[in-house]
């Protein structure tokens, strides 16, 4: 089965300053990884470079047996930032995303008040996105991430800025979407999230990569 | 077709944006009437030196509140990284950048017909020649500044000093333009001269630079 | 390459002291303008390489953006060159301009005029300036990348200002500095101005070819130091 993602000798340069290095990682399909280390290890970039916005300066990367450019309509990225327009709706926010992954889709066929349902919002809610507490506003731009029901969920540090019971709610969501089933021959969902927070998702994931220093220190197997 | 769909997407977001918030229009009004007035009071209106300059004072006007409504034309997708978004989504990035041009013309030709009304009556403008090609000079010259205006403001998001990297860039690649402009509305609110010439470098000088700026748009928003 | 720069800096430095011989002594002075003209024998050599070296910027540049993806390392030599380039291009449209202006003055009373010509040439100036600015303001990484873009534009721009103004001053005539670019010189003035011309050719070719090296030790000393920090995980 294709690798969810394929690194091989990965690294990021900025002038003489190394973000990755060296990095070389397979990730199998359909199975959740978490990648630890502290501040500055390299985990967004590795997470940015998957997603294909970061452009790697060495080594060759194939994400979803493709380049992360081809493969970008099947990507679903999640950072601390919401990427949303804090003048409209969640419900807006979201139809205007979805016509940039499927511009001739009629209104009617539009999956954007079933991706609000799924992480726990009210598709109905006129209120701008501005005006949500950092939960809501969380859980909205994961419900952006999920639009094109990617095969790849990228989710950069999702559980920051979260309280014990948003983070709850957080992980049981996770959990619940990487178990749902996908179209019939649909690929499996394959998870990768940054925290610096590791005892949040133990309970959730596969796969523990350690960075440090844009290297990769260690990949440890959890028994699920 | 497609793409021109996603281009009227993107103008219709941006103009929702816009009668959401209104604070870029006010703003914008209110700094053009303060121009007409500095300018007025500086280059005293009496009528036989008033309609020798008229055209370039009415474009170094609208140059100046152009500037700043180009300023903030990406504020709203800096705030939460949305840019990061519109490039992951597989729609033709030129697409963006034709939308938002789209949705700055329409805010500055609001802008623009306000201070041609402050004008007229602060220099007593009386129109000599063809008032019709006014209506044709008016928008290609704006054009002229939003695309280009448009782009950089686009390329100056990634330096540091953003808000003067714009002039710095927007200006000297204008001057061409401007001289259009200035000659052909001379020309006619003067009758002194065929302006046909202008206009028809005006249109030309449209056509190459929206051409350039669309080709150019996706290597500015993917440098990272 | 550095014996070949010496050189080239000694030839240089020859043709440059020739051409001066040439320009103060042995050419006779202008009949109308009198030793003031010789400033000529400096600007019109900067007037020339200053629209060389942008042309070389922009053929660079070009090179940048289409290699970037395919071939980084030769990508970041085209970069080095397109750097140099700009940085010699700066240079030459000042000298032009203030020798310009330096003759005008005393010759036609003028500092200044907005002709095709000089317009073109001062907006020339005006974008590489912002060319240099872009390099300055950006952060590590898209430098390259940005300034390549606004390289383009300048490219295209430069011609469409100086066909404009043309056009403009066929309507409202301006002053026009010197007339055609050799038109007020006699047979006897040449040699300065082939002197001169090649001498400051050289001078800028060295300069360039220096400072080209000098961005290739600099990104060469940067890969190696990022590759240091690789290589010590492999």
């Amino acid at each position: 089965m294709t690798p969810a993602a394929k690194l091989t000798g990965v690294s990021k340069l900025y002038g003489s300053f190394a973000a990755l290095r060296n990095v070389t990682l397979e990730l199998p399909a359909g199975r959740c990884f978490m990648v630890l280390g502290p501040n500055g290890a390299g985990k967004s970039t590795l997470l940015r470079t998957l997603a294909g916005l970061i452009r790697p300066t060495l080594g060759q990367i194939e994400v979803l047996g493709t380049t992360p450019d081809d493969a970008c309509s099947r990507i679903g990225y999640m950072s601390h930032a919401t990427m949303l327009y804090d003048e409209l709706s969640a419900l807006e926010n979201l139809r205007y995303y979805e016509r940039l992954y499927f511009p001739a889709l009629p209104v009617a066929a539009s999956r954007a008040a079933a991706a609000l349902t799924s992480v726990g919002l009210d598709p109905a809610l006129t209120r701008p996105v501005g005006d949500y507490s950092q939960g809501m506003r969380q859980r909205a731009s994961m419900a952006r991430a999920l639009l094109s029901d990617p095969e790849l969920l990228l989710l950069d540090e999702p559980f920051s800025n979260l309280d014990t019971s948003g983070t709850a709610q957080m992980i049981a969501l996770l959990d619940e979407i990487h178990r749902a089933p996908r179209a019939a021959d649909a690929p499996a969902r394959t998870i990768v999230l940054t925290t610096h927070q590791p005892q949040l998702a133990e309970s959730i994931v596969h796969t523990v990569i350690t960075l440090r220093s844009g290297a990769v220190e260690s990949v440890e197997e959890r028994a699920r | 077709m497609t793409y021109l769909r996603t281009v009227l997407h993107h103008l219709a977001k941006d103009l929702r944006l816009e009668s959401r918030s209104r604070d870029a229009l006010n703003g914008m009004l209110f700094f053009s009437l303060l121009v007409v007035v500095l300018f007025s009071i500086s280059f005293d209106p009496t009528r036989a030196v008033s309609r020798e300059i008229t055209g370039g004072i009415l474009w170094t006007a609208i140059l100046f509140s152009t500037t700043t409504a180009l300023n903030q034309s990406w504020t709203r997708e800096l705030r939460h990284h949305s840019l990061d978004a519109q490039r992951l989504a597989p729609a033709p990035a030129s697409a963006l950048l034709l939308g938002k041009a789209l949705a700055n013309f329409l805010l500055v030709t609001i802008l623009e017909v306000v201070l041609a009304l402050i004008f007229i009556v602060f220099y007593n403008v009386n129109v000599l020649g063809n008032a019709w090609l006014l209506l044709l000079v008016l928008p290609l010259g704006t054009w002229s500044l939003v695309m280009n205006g448009t782009f950089f403001a686009a390329l100056s998001l990634r330096t540091r000093s953003r808000e003067l990297m714009l002039p710095l860039l927007l200006f000297p690649v204008s001057i061409p333009a401007l001289l259009a402009m200035v000659q052909a509305t001379q020309s006619i609110l003067t009758a002194d001269s065929d302006p046909t010439l202008w206009i028809k470098l005006l249109a030309g000088y449209c056509i190459v630079f929206t051409l350039v700026c669309l080709m150019l748009f996706s290597t500015v928003l993917a440098a990272e | 390459m550095k014996l070949f720069l010496r050189i080239w800096f000694v030839a240089t430095l020859a043709v440059l002291a020739r051409g001066l011989y040439v320009a103060l002594f042995v050419v006779p002075a202008d009949a109308d303008q009198g030793n003031i003209q010789r400033i000529f024998y400096y600007h019109l050599p900067s007037a020339i390489l200053g629209l060389i070296f942008p042309y070389l910027n922009f053929a660079a540049s070009v090179a940048y953006l289409a290699l970037r993806r395919g071939n980084p390392l030769a990508a970041l030599r085209a970069d080095a060159f397109a750097l140099a380039t700009a940085e010699i291009t700066i240079l030459f449209t000042t000298i032009g301009l203030a020798t310009g202006i330096l003759w005008a003055r005393p010759v036609w009373g003028i500092w200044w005029t907005w002709d095709a010509r000089l317009t073109s040439f001062l907006l020339l100036w005006l974008l590489y300036v912002s060319y240099m600015m872009v390099r300055r303001f950006s952060s590590t990484g898209q430098t390259h990348t940005l300034a390549a873009v606004l390289s383009v534009f300048a490219a295209i721009d430069v011609p469409i200002v100086f066909m404009s103004i043309r056009w403009w001053r066929t309507q409202h005539p301006s002053p026009v500095f010197g007339g055609g670019q050799g038109s007020g010189l006699d047979h006897s003035m040449l040699p300065a101005v082939w002197w001169n011309l090649a001498a400051w050719a050289m001078w800028g070719v060295f300069l360039a070819a220096a400072r080209y090296r000098l961005e290739r030790l600099h990104q060469q000393q940067q890969m190696d130091a990022a590759l240091a920090a690789t290589e010590a995980t492999a």
